[in-house]
C-alpha cells in the first residue's frame, strides 16, 4: 500500500491512506484527549460524531481548527497537537462543557470512573470561566437504568448504541441547541419506551448521565436484618471482571476470592448462579431436542429454530419488536430465575425456613436482570423470587465499603448445593457458550453416547453473526449464534421471512455476550478487555472436572428428590415461562 | 394567444398580499369585467417587484406606469382614468423624496435606476402560475439548447467561464461543484435545491420561488443533465405557503408541457423533481443537515467530508445549490458565459440579490451588480436613512455575517472584500442600523438567533454562543466588567475555531465586528453604565426636570408601580430604584418635564 507522509509535532510518519490524525498521532506516542469518541476495535464500534471538539488540532494552511477524530491525514500534512491556540481552545471548550455540568462530582455515581472528570483533571481545569444557566431536564428512574440528563455532554455514544449496535431506536437528540438532550422519542420515561435494559447505553456513557440503579442499600439491609436468610448467586461472567476494579489484570479469574468476599460480607449462603445455568441446560436442553425430534418425525407444527431464552434484554427486545413470534424463544426461564424459584421452594423447605424470609440476591453483568427479577410473573404472593439484582460494579462497591481488602483475600469454595456447577454452566457468559453448554447435553441425550470432545471451537469466537453445523451422530444439527441486538433483529428477521434453516439459535443483547454486559466494570473502550474475560471464561470451563450440566450431581439429586424429570409439570410451574406482547405503543408521559 | 392592448401587473409577493394585493387584483379584474374591458385588458398576478416599502405595486404596461401602496378601492380609479381616459392617477405614482415630483416610471426611479435584475428577471413581469408567460420570456430555451446542442461538459465549461458562485452564502463556484458531482460514479444522484432560506430579515429565494419559479425547475434540470441526475428535490421551508404552491403550480405545468418527466425534447432526458418540506430550522441550509433533514434524520451537520458531491442524500451523490443561483443559470445558457462574466467584479460575476432592511427608506428586495458600492445600495437604492437620522453601520451576511460602517461605504461589495472587510456575503441580508440602535444590541439580538437555531451537535455552539449571549446581556444590563470584555473575544474566537459546521464558526462574527468597529459603545456600558443610543433599558435613567415640572401629577398617575412621588402642583421626582422604565410617565408628560438620561 502506498503510505502518506505527514508531519505531527515535527514528528515525521508515514500513515496508510484513511488513517485519521488520531490515530496517526496514538502511532508515535502522542495522545490527544478525546471525549465524544469511542472505537470498540474488536467490534468495528465508532462513535466520531465529532461533537466534543476536545481532541481539536491544528492543520497547517486550514482556516479552523479539525477534530483530529474524524480527519483524514493526506499528504503533506503538517499537524500541531499542542501549540497556544490548540490548547487554549481545547481548555475553553472543556470549560464551556464543565460549565453546563453539574458540580456535584462528590456525590456522583461515576465519581472516579468518570472521562469527564479525568479529562479536567489532565488539562488541570482549576476554574470555570465560562459561567452561566445550566440546562436542566427531568430526571428518569427505570427498573435497571437512571438517566440523568442534566450530566449529559451529548456525546451521542449511548445513541450509537443504541441505534445502530442494537437497534432498539430508543435513545436518539431531541430539542434544539442548548436545549438538546438525548431522550426517548416523545420524551417519555425509559420504563414507557422500548428500552430493553440491555445497559449499553451505561456501558460507554463518559459521566454520570446514565447509570444503573443502585440496589446495594437494600442488599446491605437485608443482610444486616437477622430475621432474613440472605443467599447470594453470582453469574458466571462477573468472576472474570470484578478484579478489574480492585485493580487486576483484565481476564483474572477471582471466584474464590469473591466467594470469600460474599462470605465476608455477609451471606448466608454464596451459591452459583451456574447452578441455576446447568439447570436451564437440562431443561433447555430437552426442549430442544423434544422439538428436533418432533421435527424428525414430520410433525408440522413445530417451531424451529428455538431461540435461547436467558438473556433478560433479548426477551424485552422480541416482547417490543417481535411479539408474533414469542412461540419461537425457549420457554426455559433464565438461570437468574430458575437460581430464584428453586432456593425459594426446594432449597427454603430444606432449610425449613418460610419464602418471605429468604432474601435472594443475583450478582450480575447486566442491568436487564434488575428488570427481569421484578417481573410479575418470577414472583409467588407478591413475593419474587429474585429480590434484587446487583452489577458486577455494585459489588465491588459493597466490598469496597465492607473494608474488604480484596487482593489479599483467600479462594474459598461456593457452599453446596446450590453452589456446584460445571464448565458447560460456567460459558454461559460468553457469546456462543449457551449453545455449547446445550450442545454437550443435548449431543448426549440425542445419541446415547458420551460425548468424548467437548469444546465445540466453532461455535466459539466474536463475530457478531457466526454458524456452525454440530454433527450429532449423522444428524447435522444447524446453530446461528447472534450477539448484539441488532445482529439478532437480522437473524428473527430471517426467520420471519422464512429463511432460516437453524435448529436452534444463541442469542446475547450485549457485544461478547455478559462478559460485555451493561453492569460490568466499565471497559472506556478498550474491547482486549472482553476478548481477556472470554478467554478467561474458557479456561475457568477447563478447569472444571465435570463440564457436562446433566452431570452435576446436586442437579441430578434436585430432579430426583424435587421435580422429577426435565419438562415435568413441577418443572413447567417453577422453571418456564410464558411472553407477552408489548408491542403497543406506550403512552406517552405527561 | 389573445393579443391585449394592455396589462395590469398586480404584485402578489408575500408581502403586497399582505396588504390586500389579492382583493385589489379581484377589483381590478371585477371592473375590467364590469366594463367590458375582459379582451383588451388583462389583469395578472406577478412576483415580488422588490419595492416592498412602496407596496402593493400595480405595473401597466405597455406605458411603464408603476403606482404604489395601491389599495383595494383604487382599482375604480384605475380603471376608469388610466385605461378608459389614458390618464395616469398621480396621487398613486412614486413622489421623489428630493425633488418631491411624481415619478410614473419605475426606470427613472432611484430605486430601480442601479439595479441589475438577473436573477429576478421575471419577477413582477410575468405571471408565475402560467408557464406560457415563462416561456414567451425565452423560457425553457436554454434547457432545451442544452439537451439538443451542446453535451454535458460542454454546459458544465460554459457554467465554469461564467464565473458564478454559489449564491447561498459560500461563493463556491459552481461550474465546479457541477463538475466534481458530474464526476462521482453511482447508480443515483440528485440535484437538490436548497430553499431554505433562514436569515432572519432575508427572502430573495422566497422572492423568486413565488415570482418566477420555473426558473429554478429549468435549471435543475439542466444541472440533472450535466452530472447524470434524474430527479431533483427541492428542500423548502414549510413557513412559504405560497412559495410552495406556486412550485407546486409550476411543477405540474412543467410535467404537462413535457419539459419535466421522462424524454424531454425528445433527446431521452429524463427528469423530475419532488419537494421535501424544512421545519425551519437555519442549520438546514447548511448542506449536510439539509441532507439528514430530507433523510428523515434530526437535522444536524456532519463532518465534511465526505461531500455531497461524493456521497449525499441517500449516500448517493448529490449536488446542492441555492434557488438564487439556479435563478441564474438558464440566462447564462441563452445570454452564454462571457456576457455573464462581463457583469461584476473580478472574483464575483453577474449580480447579487439583497434583501433590504432595517432603518432604511425603501426596505425590498434590491439585485446590484456585484461590486456595487454599499454607498450606492444604502443612499441611492435604498433612498438613505429613515426619518433623516444618521447611518451607523449595515449588517450584511445575516447572523453569520458583521457589522460595516461609514469607513466601509465606498467597498465595491463582493464575496472577497465582504470578508476582508470583517463580514459576509451571506445569502444576501442586509440590515440597515442607525444611531439609535445600540451595537452591543445588536449583537446580541443576532446571538439570540443562534442559541435558538444551533442544532446542539458540538459543544462550542451549543454552549458557547449561549454564553456569548449571556455575555452580551450581562453588558447591555450595565454589569459587564472589563475581562468580561476579554473573555467575550477569547470566546468568540474559539467558537470560530471549533465549531463544526459554519453556523457556529460564523456565528460570533456580529460580535467581533462590533467590538472591532463600535469598541467605544462597549466602554460605554461597562466603564460608564451608559447606553450611548439609548436602547438598553437597564441603563436608562427616567427624570424628571424641575424647572419643567408643573405637577399636574399625570406621571405619578400613570406610574405602573408608584416609583413617582410628588404633591399637586409641587415638583415630582422619580424613585429610581423602583422605576421599571415602561417609559408611561415620558408619553404622559405634555410639558416636556420627563426625560431619559
Amino acid at each position: 500500500m502506498e503510505m502518506i507522509n505527514i508531519k505531527i509535532d515535527n514528528k515525521d510518519i508515514k500513515v496508510a491512506p484513511g488513517t485519521t490524525i488520531l490515530d496517526a498521532a496514538k502511532s508515535v506516542g502522542i495522545n490527544i484527549p478525546t471525549l465524544c469518541y469511542l472505537h470498540l476495535h474488536d467490534f468495528d464500534i465508532t462513535n466520531k460524531p465529532a461533537g466534543c471538539r476536545i481532541c481539536v488540532v491544528e492543520v497547517k494552511g486550514r482556516r479552523n481548527l479539525a477534530p483530529a477524530c474524524a480527519t483524514d491525514c493526506y499528504e503533506g500534512m503538517e499537524v500541531s497537537t499542542h501549540n497556544i491556540r490548540v490548547l487554549n481552545s481545547r481548555k475553553t471548550v472543556l470549560e464551556l462543557i464543565l460549565s453546563d455540568h453539574p458540580t456535584d462530582c462528590l456525590v456522583c455515581s461515576k465519581s472516579g470512573s468518570c472521562e469527564l472528570q479525568t479529562l479536567a483533571q489532565d488539562m488541570g481545569i482549576r476554574q470555570i470561566e465560562y459561567q452561566g444557566e445550566q440546562s436542566h431536564y427531568k430526571e428518569d428512574t427505570s427498573p435497571a437504568i437512571i438517566r440523568d440528563v442534566d450530566k449529559c455532554i451529548m456525546c451521542r455514544r449511548c445513541e450509537m448504541m443504541c441505534n445502530d449496535v442494537q437497534t432498539v431506536g430508543v435513545l436518539s437528540a431531541v430539542n434544539r441547541g442548548f436545549m438538546s438532550v438525548v431522550a426517548p422519542a416523545f420524551e417519555m420515561n425509559l420504563d414507557h419506551s422500548v428500552c430493553t435494559y440491555c445497559g449499553q447505553c451505561v456501558a460507554v456513557c463518559p459521566t454520570g448521565a446514565l447509570t444503573e440503579v443502585d440496589n446495594t442499600n437494600q442488599v446491605i439491609r437485608a443482610l444486616a436484618d437477622p430475621s432474613k436468610t440472605v443467599i447470594v448467586q453470582t453469574a458466571p461472567a462477573v468472576r472474570v471482571a470484578l478484579g478489574e476494579e480492585f485493580g487486576m489484570a483484565p481476564g483474572t479469574r477471582v471466584t474464590g476470592k469473591m466467594v470469600s468476599a460474599l462470605r465476608s460480607l455477609g451471606f448466608d449462603y454464596v451459591f452459583d448462579t451456574d447452578f441455576g445455568a446447568d439447570l436451564t441446560i437440562m431443561e433447555e436442553g430437552t426442549e430442544l431436542l423434544d422439538r428436533i425430534t418432533r421435527h424428525l418425525n414430520g410433525d408440522k407444527t413445530v417451531k424451529l429454530p428455538m431461540l435461547t431464552s436467558c438473556c433478560p434484554a433479548w426477551v424485552n427486545f422480541f416482547e417490543h419488536q417481535f411479539p408474533e413470534m414469542s412461540d419461537i424463544p425457549s420457554t426455559a426461564r433464565s438461570p437468574q430465575q430458575m437460581f430464584g424459584a428453586i432456593a425459594k421452594t426446594y432449597f427454603a423447605d430444606k432449610l425449613g425456613i418460610k419464602r418471605e424470609n429468604m432474601v435472594v440476591v443475583s450478582i450480575m453483568p447486566c442491568l436487564a436482570k434488575k428488570y427481569e427479577c421484578q417481573r410479575d410473573e418470577f414472583a409467588t404472593n407478591s413475593n419474587p423470587d429474585v429480590d434484587f439484582s446487583v452489577s458486577t460494579r455494585e459489588l465491588a462497591h459493597l466490598i469496597k465499603q465492607a473494608n474488604i481488602n480484596f487482593t489479599s483475600l483467600p479462594d474459598q469454595d461456593f457452599d453446596h448445593p446450590m453452589g456446584e456447577s460445571t464448565g458447560a454452566a460456567v460459558i454461559f457468559g460468553t457469546t456462543g457458550g449457551v449453545i455449547e453448554a446445550a450442545a454437550r447435553t443435548a449431543y448426549e441425550l440425542f445419541t446415547g453416547k458420551t460425548l468424548e470432545k467437548v469444546d465445540f471451537k466453532q461455535l466459539r469466537g466474536m463475530e457478531w453473526i457466526r454458524e456452525a453445523t454440530v454433527d450429532f451422530d449423522g444428524t447435522p444439527i444447524k446453530i446461528g449464534i447472534a450477539h448484539g441486538l441488532g445482529n439478532a433483529r437480522k437473524l428473527l428477521q430471517d426467520i420471519k421471512d422464512g429463511n432460516s434453516s437453524y435448529h436452534a439459535i444463541e442469542i446475547m443483547a450485549c457485544p461478547g455476550g455478559c462478559i460485555g454486559g451493561g453492569g460490568q466494570p466499565l471497559h472506556y473502550g478498550d474491547t482486549s478487555i472482553l476478548m481477556a474475560r472470554q478467554k478467561a471464561i474458557y479456561t475457568e470451563d477447563e478447569a472444571k472436572t465435570i463440564r457436562k450440566s446433566h452431570e452435576n450431581p446436586y442437579i441430578q439429586q434436585l430432579y430426583a428428590e424435587f421435580l422429577g424429570k426435565p419438562m415435568s409439570e413441577k418443572s413447567h410451574h417453577l422453571l418456564h415461562t410464558k411472553y407477552f406482547d408489548k408491542s403497543k405503543p406506550a403512552e406517552i408521559d405527561e | 394567444m389573445t393579443q391585449y392592448k394592455m396589462h395590469l401587473l398586480v404584485c402578489g409577493g408575500t408581502g403586497c398580499r399582505a396588504s390586500e394585493s389579492e382583493l385589489l387584483f379581484h377589483n381590478l379584474k371585477k371592473e375590467v369585467f364590469e366594463k367590458g374591458l375582459e379582451n383588451d385588458v388583462q389583469v395578472i398576478t406577478t412576483g415580488c417587484f422588490g419595492f416592498c416599502e412602496k407596496g402593493p405595486i400595480v405595473k401597466v404596461m405597455p406605458d411603464n406606469t408603476f403606482y404604489t401602496q395601491v389599495k383595494p378601492d383604487d382599482a375604480i380609479e384605475i380603471i376608469a382614468e388610466h385605461v378608459i381616459k389614458g390618464r395616469r392617477v398621480t396621487r398613486l405614482l412614486y413622489v421623489n423624496p428630493e425633488t418631491e415630483q411624481h415619478v410614473a416610471d419605475s426606470k427613472h426611479m432611484g430605486f430601480y435606476r442601479k439595479q441589475l435584475r438577473i436573477a429576478l428577471r421575471n419577477c413582477g413581469f410575468i405571471d408565475p402560475e402560467n408557464i406560457e408567460e415563462y416561456i414567451s420570456r425565452d423560457g425553457y430555451a436554454a434547457l432545451a439548447k442544452c439537451l439538443t446542442e451542446m453535451t454535458p461538459a460542454q454546459v458544465i465549461e460554459e457554467m465554469k467561464k461564467s464565473g458564478l458562485r454559489g449564491r447561498g452564502g459560500g461563493g463556491f463556484p459552481t461550474g465546479l461543484k457541477w463538475e466534481i458531482t458530474s464526476k462521482s460514479q453511482a447508480d443515483q444522484k440528485y440535484v437538490v435545491c436548497n430553499a431554505d432560506e433562514g436569515d432572519p430579515g432575508a427572502f430573495m429565494d422566497r422572492s423568486i420561488l413565488e415570482g418566477d419559479p420555473h426558473s429554478v425547475i429549468e435549471a435543475m434540470a439542466i444541472c440533472g443533465y450535466c452530472i447524470g441526475a434524474t430527479k431533483g428535490i427541492v428542500y423548502i421551508r414549510a413557513e412559504y405557503p405560497l412559495a410552495v404552491e406556486r412550485l407546486k403550480i409550476a411543477m405540474k405545468q412543467a410535467v404537462e408541457f413535457g419539459l419535466l418527466g421522462k424524454n424531454i425534447f425528445g433527446t431521452g432526458f429524463e427528469f423530475e423533481i419532488d419537494i421535501r418540506y424544512g421545519a425551519g430550522a437555519f442549520v438546514c441550509g447548511e448542506e449536510t443537515a439539509l441532507i439528514h433533514s430530507m433523510e428523515g434524520l434530526r437535522g444536524e451537520p456532519t463532518i465534511k467530508p465526505p461531500f455531497p458531491s461524493v456521497s449525499g442524500y441517500l449516500e448517493k451523490p448529490t449536488n446542492v445549490n441555492n434557488v438564487e443561483t439556479f435563478a441564474n443559470v438558464p440566462v447564462i445558457i441563452i445570454k452564454g458565459a462571457e456576457w455573464f462574466a462581463s457583469i461584476g467584479s473580478e472574483k464575483s460575476k453577474g449580480t447579487k440579490v439583497f434583501a433590504l432592511a432595517g432603518k432604511i427608506n425603501n426596505v425590498g428586495l434590491i439585485e446590484v451588480p456585484m461590486g456595487t458600492t454599499l454607498r450606492d445600495i444604502i443612499f441611492e437604492i435604498g433612498g438613505g436613512i429613515k426619518d433623516g437620522k444618521k447611518f451607523k453601520a449595515v449588517q450584511t451576511g445575516g447572523p453569520s455575517g458583521g457589522c460595516l460602517t461609514e469607513k466601509h461605504l465606498d467597498i465595491a461589495i463582493d464575496f472577497d472584500s465582504l470578508t476582508a472587510a470583517g463580514s459576509m456575503m451571506g445569502s444576501g441580508g442586509m440590515i440597515v442600523l442607525d444611531e439609535d440602535d445600540c451595537m452591543v444590541s445588536i449583537a446580541k439580538f443576532y446571538l439570540d438567533f443562534t442559541v435558538e437555531e444551533s442544532c446542539g451537535k458540538c459543544a462550542p455552539c451549543r454552549i458557547g454562543n449561549k454564553r456569548l449571549n449571556e455575555m452580551l446581556e450581562k453588558i447591555c444590563e450595565g454589569k459587564g466588567t472589563m475581562k468580561d470584555l476579554d473573555l467575550l473575544r477569547n470566546l468568540s474566537h474559539v467558537v470560530k475555531d471549533t465549531s463544526l459546521c459554519g453556523l457556529g464558526q460564523t456565528s460570533p462574527n456580529p460580535v467581533l465586528s462590533t467590538m472591532d468597529n463600535f469598541y467605544d459603545e462597549y466602554l460605554a456600558h461597562i466603564v460608564d453604565h451608559r447606553c450611548p443610543s439609548g436602547q438598553c433599558k437597564a441603563l436608562l435613567q427616567y427624570v424628571i426636570e424641575a424647572e419643567n415640572c408643573v405637577g399636574c401629577t399625570a406621571c405619578a398617575r400613570n406610574c405602573p408601580v408608584n416609583a413617582i412621588a410628588g404633591e399637586r402642583k409641587g415638583i415630582h421626582v422619580i424613585d429610581q430604584a423602583t422605576c421599571i422604565k415602561c417609559g408611561a410617565c415620558l408619553e404622559k408628560c405634555k410639558f416636556n418635564a420627563v426625560f431619559i438620561k
